[in-house]
């Protein structure tokens, strides 16, 4: 039975002197606060915030939590996002009080733990990537890819080389990575994938030259797909005198089997709350740790954790850093909690983690394709992206109302019309933590909304709270604040 | 505009040519194909405006739909001589008439040679069919 009145807008349920306690009666004389402070230090009225009882509030969120869907809650086969299960000893890890209660402006002495942790963690990241040096400052993976651009772009300019304009991105890319470069300050060309999901040679070999900057690629690919050539096209890269960015969204097929660095990276971000298992969502608190290769290392965002004879410091004499990313030292919370589930693994557990994640979506993939074609073939590595053209075209069935329905029946929906080069995509991605009987419960269910009627299916979610908002009047008219009536 | 007449580029732009005042003329818009596959349109934006030269395969603008940005590109060399600008606060005309009202661009043709590397309307087919 669901509450509605609950999950009014808590200004909504707001009632004028309600309260959450009783304040005993004062002891001591009272003064007005106009006699204690300077006039131009007292407000006019107090601020517009809503006034409840400590139930309303409760039963507010408590009925607003039950309208979500969450990886604790639902199997959640959103592709690309790396849905896995958030363990709750990182939760409890995360909440020890020399990690929760310290603040950002004791004296470093007063901070080894977490600057220990911290440094620990740019030496573990430098590792499983391969590379040289680490900064943990952007707070999400596209910062990471706008300040790793940053980077590059002050070295071309510590280098002379201000002629290297161009970044070079394949269309299956994730829009991040246009953003960040255009962002950066560079040129964006694209590059053309094969029908295979792999970058087409001719294509990024005619657009190579002595004015590329950085070839931004994510491997394995958004389509589930490990670029074999990725050595051959690094190779070339760096012959004409660029450099390869990897956008580190997948890392959670390939931990401890292979290494960025290792096939041709000389920069990468990391999405903790992917690969590392923080909790996801809310636009925030997130992570984008970088890294680099050596040459590059100058000019990483200050400041950087160093190992001295007297412990551990926060070091700002960087003269060629770009500077700060982020106030502070970045949402250090999610990096406790990656810190917390990479030393739970260790290195054979994290190799696990990534054979596992790519065997369960190898199996999902091969009782799948029986239901929808999957394009890019038979085999893949952490994820998938099958096809509902066909469906569309028979049955007027699209991959949004299969989304929508999916919902109805407790699981996520997949990740829907992405990477945008295959037609009504579905890309699916079950992540090491779902059992065999959740896959299989996927796979049935999926199934069975192709036998459903279409029009049934064009009205779905039906037992959700919203079932289809406008999405074009969210985009062209977007309400983004209450306002009192 | 019958679209077993246009010419169509990869990238699902339609030209229609025609001669207008001595100088050939084209006029650019984006296939039904294309409408249908961008689903729910939001903004459309014109980054060239009249006198502005275009080159084949240079962006013109931008169409945003709820599930993507696209580039629109011109398929022919010349001059822009008009630009759709009204479409932009009636969107549902592309889905009503992509080949007639829906038309984007005119161009006053400059190097030919562009149109010849355009599909017609059977290749064009064959083209989407197989995507």
């Amino acid at each position: 039975m669901r509450n509605t009145l609950a999950t009014k807008l808590l200004f909504e349920l707001s009632q004028p002197g309600r309260r959450a306690g009783l304040m005993p009666a004062c002891d001591v004389p009272e003064r007005p606060a106009e006699e204690l402070l300077p006039g131009e230090c007292v407000a006019v009225k107090p601020p517009p915030l809503p006034e409840l009882a400590e139930p309303d509030v409760v039963r507010h969120y408590a009925n607003l939590s039950q309208q979500n869907m969450s990886v604790d809650t639902h199997t959640y086969p959103l592709g690309s996002c790396t849905m896995k299960y958030n363990p709750k000893r990182n939760e409890r890890f995360a909440a020890l009080p020399g990690m929760a209660n310290v603040h950002p402006y004791q004296p470093d002495e007063s901070l080894q733990g977490m600057l220990q942790l911290l440094y620990e963690m740019q030496e573990i990241l430098a590792e499983i990537g391969g590379l040289d040096a680490v900064s943990l400052q952007p707070a999400a993976g596209a910062q990471g890819e706008l300040t790793a651009l940053l980077v590059a772009a002050a070295y071309y300019r510590d280098t002379h080389q201000e002629s290297r304009r161009k970044v070079l991105i394949p269309d299956s890319a994730h829009g991040t990575n246009p953003a960040s470069a255009a962002m950066a300050g560079f040129d964006t060309v694209t590059v053309k994938s094969t029908p295979k999901g792999y970058v087409d040679m001719d294509d990024f070999r005619s657009k190579l030259d002595e004015t590329v900057a950085v070839f931004m690629i994510t491997n394995p690919n958004t389509l589930g797909m490990f670029d074999r050539e990725i050595k051959r096209i690094a190779d070339e890269v760096h012959e004409a005198g660029g450099m390869i960015y990897l956008d580190g969204a997948n890392m959670n097929a390939i931990l401890g089997v292979t290494r960025p660095g290792d096939f041709g990276a000389d920069m990468m971000h990391y999405n903790p709350h992917k690969t590392f298992s923080g909790p996801h969502g809310g636009g925030g608190p997130g992570a984008g740790p970088i890294a680099v290769r050596a040459k590059l290392e100058p000019y990483l965002p200050s400041p950087v954790v160093e190992k001295t004879p007297s412990g551990y410091r926060l070091a700002y004499d960087r003269p060629k850093s770009i500077g700060r990313v982020r106030s502070f030292f970045g949402n250090t919370g999610v990096l406790v909690r990656a810190y917390s589930y990479i030393c739970t693994h260790g290195p054979d557990g994290l190799k696990r983690v990534a054979e596992n994640a790519v065997l369960n979506a190898n199996y999902l993939l091969s009782r799948v394709k029986h239901i929808f074609p999957v394009p890019q073939g038979d085999r893949c590595m952490h994820e998938f992206v099958a096809s509902a053209g066909q469906l569309k075209a028979d049955k007027g069935i699209s991959a949004m109302d299969i989304g929508k329905r999916l919902l109805d029946h407790g699981f996520h929906a997949p990740t829907v019309y992405f990477p945008p080069i295959v037609k009504e995509a579905m890309m699916v991605e079950p992540t090491e933590t779902e059992s065999k009987a959740s896959l299989d419960a996927l796979t049935a269910t999926l199934f069975r909304i192709t036998e459903e009627d279409a029009e049934f299916l064009h009205d779905a979610p039906h037992t959700t709270s919203t079932s289809r908002p406008d999405e074009v009047a969210a985009a062209r008219t977007p309400v983004l604040s209450w306002k009192p009536e | 505009m019958n679209p077993q007449e246009l010419l169509y580029a990869e990238t699902h732009e339609w030209v229609a040519v025609a001669e207008e005042g001595g100088a050939k003329v084209a006029t650019v818009g984006i296939s039904d194909f294309a409408v249908e596959a961008l689903t729910d349109l939001v903004y459309i934006q014109f980054s060239k405006s009249g006198g502005d030269s275009v080159s084949a395969g240079d962006a013109f603008g931008e169409v945003e739909s709820v599930k993507a940005v696209s580039d629109l590109y011109s398929p022919v060399t010349g001059e822009v001589v008009a630009v759709h600008d009204k479409l932009a606060d009636k969107l549902e005309t592309l889905g009503d008439d992509p080949f007639g009202e829906g038309w984007m661009l005119k161009v006053k043709i400059a190097d030919e040679s562009s149109l010849g590397k355009l599909m017609d309307y059977d290749a064009y087919k064959k083209m989407c069919a197989e995507q």
